[in-house]
Order: C-alpha cells, then sequence, then structure tokens
C-alpha cells in the first residue's frame, strides 16, 4: 500500500523480534503508534525498548517481523533513508561544528538551497529558545542548552516520526520538569509524532498520550497514563508503574457489586468489578498507597477495613508514606496528602491505626 | 628541597646530563670533544658544508616521510578493524601480529625482513637489491604497528553515537566516515604519522640490515663516522636531531593527550 489514510496508524511494528546472541532483546513485540501521538516506550533497564527504538530507527534489523511507516515496509531500509530522526541519549552533537553546522547537516545531506538552510536551521533554533548561540560550540554549552540543539537538529528535517531516547536522562531533576512541557508544547506545535523512551515512570505519565510497557523483551500493556496506571494487567506493570501494596487472597464469592475475597492479611476483602474469576481462584489485590485511609478511630463508611500498627514514617513535604504492619506481619504502604501545616505530625510510630479502602481503590489481578 | 625532590633531580640528571653535555659541546669552539676553549657555531657551519651528511640526511627524511605515509594507512586500517570488529576469526592472532613489532628486537626485525627481501629478489626479481626502498618497507612495518595501537585506542573512545547520528541525518556511511570519523580521529593519525616518523628517523639496526650502497641514512653516517674519532660536527647533528625529536615528539603527545571535546 504506497498511500497512507489519515487513520491508517503511523508506525506498524509486526511481530518483532532481535536476539543478540542467545537472548532474545526484543521477542515478538507488535503495536501500532498513531499520527501525531506523544508515545513513550517504558520499562527498567535491559527490557528492550532501546533495542526496540534503534530498530524504528534503521540502527538494528529485526531477525523476525516487519516494522512500516506510513505504510512503507521499512524493515531493510537504512537509517539515512528513512524518514526518521532520533535525539540520542547522549545527544552526539558533533563537537567539531558549531550549533548551526549542527542543526544544518541534515539539511546539507538532503541539498537543501542555502538560504533555506539558514532560514530553517533560525525557525528551529528559535523554536527551541536557542536563537542567540548559534556560533557556539558543543563543549562551550551546558547539559540543558545541549540537550535543546540536539532536539533542533532532529526536528529540522521535519521527520514523519521523532525519536526521543532517554531525553532528560542526563538533565538535572528541576530542569527535567521544566522540560517534560517543553517537549510537550514543542510536539503539539509541530506535530510530529514523536516515540521516546525512558525508564522513569513519571516522566513517561507527564509527556505520553499513550504509554507501552516492556519487560524482558515483551509488551506487557499498552493504554494512555491513567490506564496502565489504575487498570494494570500485571503484577509487574502495577509495581513499576508507581507504588503498590499487593494482598494475595482466595475469591469466596462474586456478587452483582464485585467480588469477595479472602485475604489472609487483611480479611474478607469486598473489591468491585466483575471478572471472570471462578470462586476459589488464587488472586492478587492490588492496592495503591494513596487509595487507602489512615485513621485513629474505626471508620463510619467503608467497604474494607483493618487494624495495624505505624511502624515507619516517611516525610515527603507535599504527602507522607506510612509503612503499616497488619496483624498478620504484612506491611501496607499508606499515602497521607499533608493537607494542613500540622498534618504532618498526625500519626506517630508504633499508634494503633485503622485502614479503610472503598471496593472501588483495589484491582483483581490474576496470575 | 623534600627527599621526593631530591630523587627526581637526581633522576633527570642521570638522564638527561649526557645529552646536556652533547648540546653544550657542539658550541665548543675546540675540536677536542672534552675540551671546552669557548662559544663557537663554526661546526654547524662545517655541518651545512658536508655533503656526505647533507645528503644522509635528505635520504632519511625521505625515507621517514614515506615509511610513516606508508604506515598510517596500513595502520589505521588495522586499528579500525581491531577496534570496530569486536569478534572475527582470528581477531587474538592478529592483535598478536600487529603489536608484535613493538617488542620484537630489531636485530631480528631487521635480519628477517633482509632474508624475506634476498629471498623475494630470486623467486620474482624484486626488490631489486637493497636500498631506500626496502629501508621504506622495513620502517613501515613497525611503524605501522604504533599507528595501530594509537588508531585502536583512540576509537575505543570514539561515542558511536556519533556517527550513527550523522547517518540518521541521512549521510551515507563513506561520507559519516569523511567528515565525522576522520576529523574526530585527526590527532590520533597525525601523532601516529609523526611517531612513525620519528621511528624511521632514529632507527640505524634495521636501516643497516636493509641498506644498500646508495642508502645511507643520517643515523648510519653518524655510527660510522664516529668509529673513526668523534668529530664537533656530529654533536651538532645530534643536536639538531635532539631538537627536532623533540619538537615532534612533544606535538606528538601533547596532541594524544587533548582530550576529545565533548
Amino acid at each position: 500500500m504506497p498511500y497512507a489514510s489519515e487513520a491508517a496508524p503511523l508506525v506498524s511494528v509486526v511481530g518483532v523480534t532481535k536476539r543478540f546472541g542467545e537472548m532474545a532483546a526484543v521477542d515478538g513485540v507488535s503495536l501500532e503508534i498513531a499520527r501525531g501521538e506523544f508515545f513513550a516506550l517504558l520499562g527498567p533497564s535491559g527490557c528492550g525498548k532501546t533495542t526496540l527504538l534503534r530498530m524504528l530507527a534503521g540502527f538494528e534489523v529485526p531477525d523476525a517481523g516487519r516494522i512500516l511507516i506510513d505504510g512503507i515496509d521499512m524493515t531493510d531500509v537504512p537509517p539515512y533513508a528513512r524518514p526518521v530522526n532520533m535525539m540520542f541519549q547522549s545527544y552526539a552533537l558533533f563537537p567539531h561544528m558549531s550549533v548551526r553546522e549542527n542543526v544544518a547537516f541534515g539539511l546539507r545531506q538532503e541539498r537543501v538551497a542555502k538560504p533555506a538552510i539558514r532560514e530553517r536551521v533560525a525557525a528551529v533554533l528559535d523554536l527551541v529558545q536557542m536563537g542567540g548561540l548559534g556560533d557556539r560550540r558543543p563543549h562551550q554549552l551546558s547539559g540543558g542548552q545541549r540537550q535543546r540543539v540536539a532536539l533542533a537538529r532532529a526536528l529540522v528535517k521535519q521527520p514523519k516520526l521523532l525519536l526521543l531516547d532517554e531525553p532528560l536522562a542526563a538533565l538535572d531533576r528541576k530542569l527535567r520538569e521544566q522540560t517534560q512541557f517543553e517537549l510537550v508544547r514543542i510536539q503539539e506545535q509541530v506535530g510530529i509524532t514523536f516515540v521516546v523512551v525512558t525508564h522513569d515512570q513519571a516522566e513517561a505519565m507527564t509527556m505520553a498520550s499513550r504509554i507501552a510497557v516492556m519487560d524482558r523483551g515483551r509488551l506487557l500493556q499498552i493504554g494512555p497514563p491513567s490506564e496502565v496506571y489504575e487498570a494494570p494487567n500485571s503484577r509487574f506493570v502495577a509495581d513499576f508503574i508507581g507504588s503498590v501494596n499487593f494482598l494475595p487472597g482466595t475469591v469466596r464469592a462474586t456478587t452483582d457489586r464485585g467480588l469477595l475475597i479472602a485475604s489472609t492479611d487483611a480479611g474478607l476483602l469486598r473489591v468491585a468489578g466483575a471478572g471472570a474469576t471462578p470462586d476459589g481462584a488464587e488472586v492478587t489485590v492490588a492496592l495503591r498507597p494513596e487509595k487507602i485511609a489512615m485513621s485513629r478511630t474505626p471508620a463510619s463508611r467503608h467497604d474494607n477495613q483493618c487494624t495495624g500498627v505505624v511502624r515507619e514514617i516517611g516525610y515527603l513535604g507535599g504527602f507522607s508514606l506510612f509503612r503499616v504492619a497488619l496483624q498478620s506481619g504484612a506491611v501496607l504502604r499508606v499515602s497521607l496528602p499533608n493537607a494542613e501545616r500540622s498534618a504532618a505530625t498526625q500519626f506517630a510510630r508504633d499508634e494503633q491505626v485503622f485502614l479503610s479502602w472503598t471496593s472501588g481503590a483495589g484491582l483483581v489481578l490474576v496470575e | 628541597m623534600s627527599a621526593v625532590r631530591v630523587v627526581l633531580v637526581l633522576g633527570y640528571v642521570f638522564l638527561y646530563a649526557p645529552i646536556v653535555s652533547l648540546i653544550v659541546f657542539s658550541f665548543n669552539a675546540s675540536r677536542l670533544v672534552t675540551v671546552w676553549a669557548g662559544f663557537s657555531t663554526r661546526w654547524y657551519g662545517e655541518l651545512w658544508d658536508n655533503d656526505a651528511i647533507r645528503g644522509a640526511a635528505a635520504i632519511s627524511i625521505e625515507v621517514a616521510a614515506s615509511a610513516a605515509t606508508a604506515a598510517l594507512v596500513l595502520g589505521t586500517a588495522a586499528g579500525f578493524a581491531l577496534a570496530r570488529y569486536r569478534r572475527f576469526r582470528g581477531r587474538l592472532l592478529f592483535l598478536a601480529m600487529v603489536t608484535a613489532p613493538l617488542v620484537m628486537p630489531e636485530v631480528i626485525t631487521g635480519l628477517s625482513l633482509l632474508l624475506l627481501f634476498v629471498a623475494l629478489e630470486s623467486w620474482i626479481g624484486w626488490p631489486q637489491g637493497r636500498g631506500i626502498a626496502t629501508i621504506i618497507l622495513a620502517h613501515a612495518t613497525f611503524g605501522t604497528a604504533f599507528v595501530a595501537i594509537i588508531v585502536q585506542s583512540r576509537l575505543a573512545a570514539f561515542d558511536r553515537a556519533l556517527e550513527e547520528a550523522a547517518l540518521d541525518l541521512g549521510a551515507r556511511p563513506w561520507k559519516v566516515f569523511l567528515v565525522i570519523t576522520l576529523p574526530l580521529i585527526a590527532p590520533a593519525l597525525i601523532t601516529g604519522w609523526l611517531l612513525a616518523f620519528t621511528l624511521s628517523l632514529d632507527d640505524l639496526v634495521i636501516a643497516s640490515f636493509n641498506a644498500g650502497p646508495a642508502s645511507t641514512t643520517l643515523p648510519m653516517v653518524i655510527f660510522s663516522s664516529v668509529r673513526l674519532g668523534v668529530s664537533p660536527q656530529i654533536n651538532a647533528l645530534a643536536t639538531i636531531f635532539v631538537v627536532a625529536v623533540s619538537i615532534l615528539v612533544v606535538t606528538a603527545s601533547s596532541l594524544t593527550l587533548r582530550r576529545p571535546q565533548r
């Protein structure tokens, strides 16, 4: 199919596998990326996300499967002939060229006319707010400035697809947060499809419209940030995205309001939402720390409640983290917002507390 | 002065006193090398008029420049093979063979090359006798080893992402090599060439084995004339040599030490 309609995906990865020796770095991954998306590949180091990105760029050739970009099979097309540009983790700015020459490099390869090059380089440098520094050499720039130049160099050819390999990893925390929003602004402005590789789940959730979670070469879940966070499909995804408590249990009954699950740690649990889970099945209830309420007296309205003892308190400013030991010995992580200035000192160590949560707070994972 | 300083100074004296005295006596007015009779540049003048030495110097420079250039091409290729192809059949053997001339006694290298050239002449009629060409080939052999090691270590520290970025931006592989790789490893190439040049200029043993009647190099002239008694001319020549080689070595090592800009 030589042309593609607007509705067709920009990128189709079909059953792609890449082996390095015995180990499969990417193992039978299929996914589609729509036009204009800000797509994130998320996973721990060594999960294959960078290998997948490098296959999109053309630096690695898959052992099996096809990669289509804009409806055209790009599997065996070399990197210099793909409508794809990449921003490297190390930025890979050419040290023997000025900022302007770095950005112009790609256009010069296309034999764009000199005045047009000058115009486009100036425009893209303005876009990343580096307009005044075109004559500098890369080693005369700060980390944040280099990052902007690398982005400008990748954007200037107006690729159909822009790949970003850990774009913010080399920046300090404050700058990273600011740059996340900046990247989203630029992406919306230029309308190019972005695929970003990151190991930082907060970064992926802030920027991406959809996230693909990978582990050991396999694609585990793909969806918008809220879906991946609130409805993870496996223990790995639940644990990797954010913080989570796992309560193992056995399904006792299925009611019209959800499941009743017997947990050795927290008694009988009520979890909303029905699944095709037969009675007697061994399941795990995943419960996010911020979805648990904590009080000194029993809660008046609740679906689930148990008692415990505060073991540790971590004060993080905006909220506090508590590790609460249940009677079974299991420890639940609970986070409470510090809504008032005195809130931080509300609970003391070794204090007896009541934990409660609604039936909509937990999620049943079958594995 | 601390004890460390004293040891350091003694070390320098041990290493450089002979060279300093050689340089000082090259400006001696007396014909006797051991007696100081006032400052003079007379020997430099006589050296300039000595046709044998000027001829030998020209041959030495021709040999050194040709050998260094040949070593640069071969050594760069070898350095790339070692740095870029981490796994191929016989890589270890290749590494050992490339670096062997660094540790091989010069007498062995010289003799083996001589035997090779003699055998080649009887088999294929080339090279006809020994001369400048055979010395160039011999010097290129060990120069290649030095260039290969320098280029390999430079490439080992090379960020491959730079080449990938250029490919990604639309440059074809040969263009990437010309406009990205080559400029960035240029210091290593210059260093390697200068080192090969210097080593060729200094070499006596290998050159003696492979020289013919019309190919007497400068070290060979010095060595043979010293056997007939030391002339202050040789002091003057040696001084020029020391200065020239120092300049080359300092240039080479300052290029090597310069950190690749990030």
